[in-house]
């Protein structure tokens, strides 16, 4: 594909989003700016053939990203009303500009000498018989490279918990994050009633559509958690305890299933093995269970730790 | 050597937001602005990625570099909620956005209220 002019506006709007992003004196507009960063972005991976990577990133990238951003802005100016310290130009700024400067050449001009990719396209279409997802970055995602999502998941989990650690002792248990009040019949409120049916729809779709096209467990598990997230902060729900069951088994489950089944894959063969004439149904029952455990980690990351004293 | 495509042009974007996030996470004081900052880099990187992976769109975009993107979306997420959730337990206890070893000499009335 030749460069258009719609490619190089898109890379000049990108770097201008991002500047803004960078250099903006302002902390809420920087996060505003990113937030229009991450769309952007999904444009170029549009435009890259990317369509699964275009949904991650504006689900994920830009949406939670920007989401978990303005939280941690609220909180902080919240707590201490600090203005932005100076960033005149000074001599350690502009020897950081020029060392910026030289890294990103030298790793342009690395990008300029790189061979012609081999790629593994080829292979993938080969295999994509036996791997029991028509979507072929399904099929990496869940069988072929299985390990890499079996041990993300783990992860998500495993930032959950270093943020649960920060709570204080007398908020432990008690409901994850701060309270939420909206006005009745505001914006947020009104907001929180009409997007969620629709939102349920599209994440669900986009799970169950995940094996034939473009999306998956991780982008319809985001919007899942979007959905959660909008409800809560309208008032509308409560965010659940930290301490409840029925949570805690929601946010292992889908890791739990995932590693249950890569072990039985050692009786067909080898760790991590789905056998091919069960692959489909297999995938599809790992990918409903990591969807409810990555809709509900994501969704309590962004609640955060407890802050509220546990009510006895 | 990559033909002149758009993958060259988005490549070298990349580059470009690699550069710019560095900048950011060396120059600011403030944490937040720092992990906004270090998120511009693993974006730009991404990108890089995925530019330097995508040949010609006969052939499709190469889905094992995607898969592998997308799991790094994901970690980076993970890695900035913590480091959100870092700085706010900070802010709480020291009453400052900035690490005190950041804050300029008599910029510390500015850091405190």
């Amino acid at each position: 594909m030749i460069a258009s002019l719609f490619d190089l506006t898109l890379c000049l709007l990108i770097l201008a989003a991002a500047g803004a992003a960078v250099f903006g004196r302002a902390a809420f507009m920087a996060v505003v700016f990113f937030i229009v960063y991450g769309i952007l972005i999904a444009i170029a991976w549009l435009r890259l053939g990317a369509i699964d990577v275009a949904l991650a990133e504006a689900a994920i990238g830009a949406g939670l990203t920007g989401v978990l951003l303005l939280a941690a802005l609220a909180r902080i100016t919240r707590r201490i009303d600090a203005p932005e310290p100076s960033t005149g130009p000074d001599r350690t700024t502009l020897a950081t500009a020029l060392a910026s400067l030289v890294i990103a050449s030298a790793i342009a001009f690395a990008f300029l000498t790189l061979p012609e990719p081999q790629g593994l396209q080829e292979r993938v279409a080969e295999n994509l018989a036996d791997a029991g997802a028509e979507n072929p970055v399904t099929a990496v995602l869940l069988n072929f490279r299985g390990w890499d999502t079996l041990l993300e998941s783990i992860v998500l989990l495993a930032a959950l918990l270093g943020i649960w650690t920060l709570a204080r002792d007398e908020a432990w248990g008690g409901r994850a994050g701060p309270r939420h009040v909206t006005r009745p019949g505001g914006v947020l409120a009104q907001f929180g009633r009409v997007l969620p049916p629709i939102g349920l729809l599209v994440g669900i779709y986009l799970v169950w559509a995940g094996s034939k096209q473009p999306g998956g467990a991780f982008q319809g598990g985001t919007v899942l958690a979007a959905v959660w997230i909008v409800t809560i902060m309208a008032g509308l729900m409560q965010a659940p305890r930290v301490a409840d069951r029925a949570l805690r088994a929601a946010l292992v489950i889908g890791p739990v299933i995932f590693l249950a089944l890569a072990v039985a894959g050692v009786v067909a063969g080898a760790f991590l093995v789905f056998p091919p004439v069960h692959a489909g149904w297999l995938i599809l029952a790992v990918e409903a269970v990591l969807t409810l455990s990555i809709a509900v980690t994501l969704a309590m990351l962004v609640f955060g730790p407890p802050e509220e004293e546990e009510k006895p | 050597m990559i033909a002149p495509s758009a993958s060259l042009l988005y490549g070298l974007c990349g580059a470009a937001l690699i550069g710019l996030g560095l900048y950011g996470f060396v120059v600011h004081r403030r944490l937040i602005r720092r992990v906004l900052a270090f998120n511009v880099i693993g974006s730009g990187i991404f990108l890089l990625f995925g530019a330097s992976s995508y040949r010609d769109p006969a052939a499709g975009a190469d889905p094992v570099p995607q898969a592998m993107i997308i799991t790094g979306i994901v970690v980076a997420l993970s890695a900035t909620a913590l480091a959100l959730a870092l700085i706010v337990a900070y802010a709480r206890l020291a009453q400052s956005g900035a690490l005190p070893e950041d804050a300029a000499p008599g910029a510390d009335d500015e850091d405190r209220p």
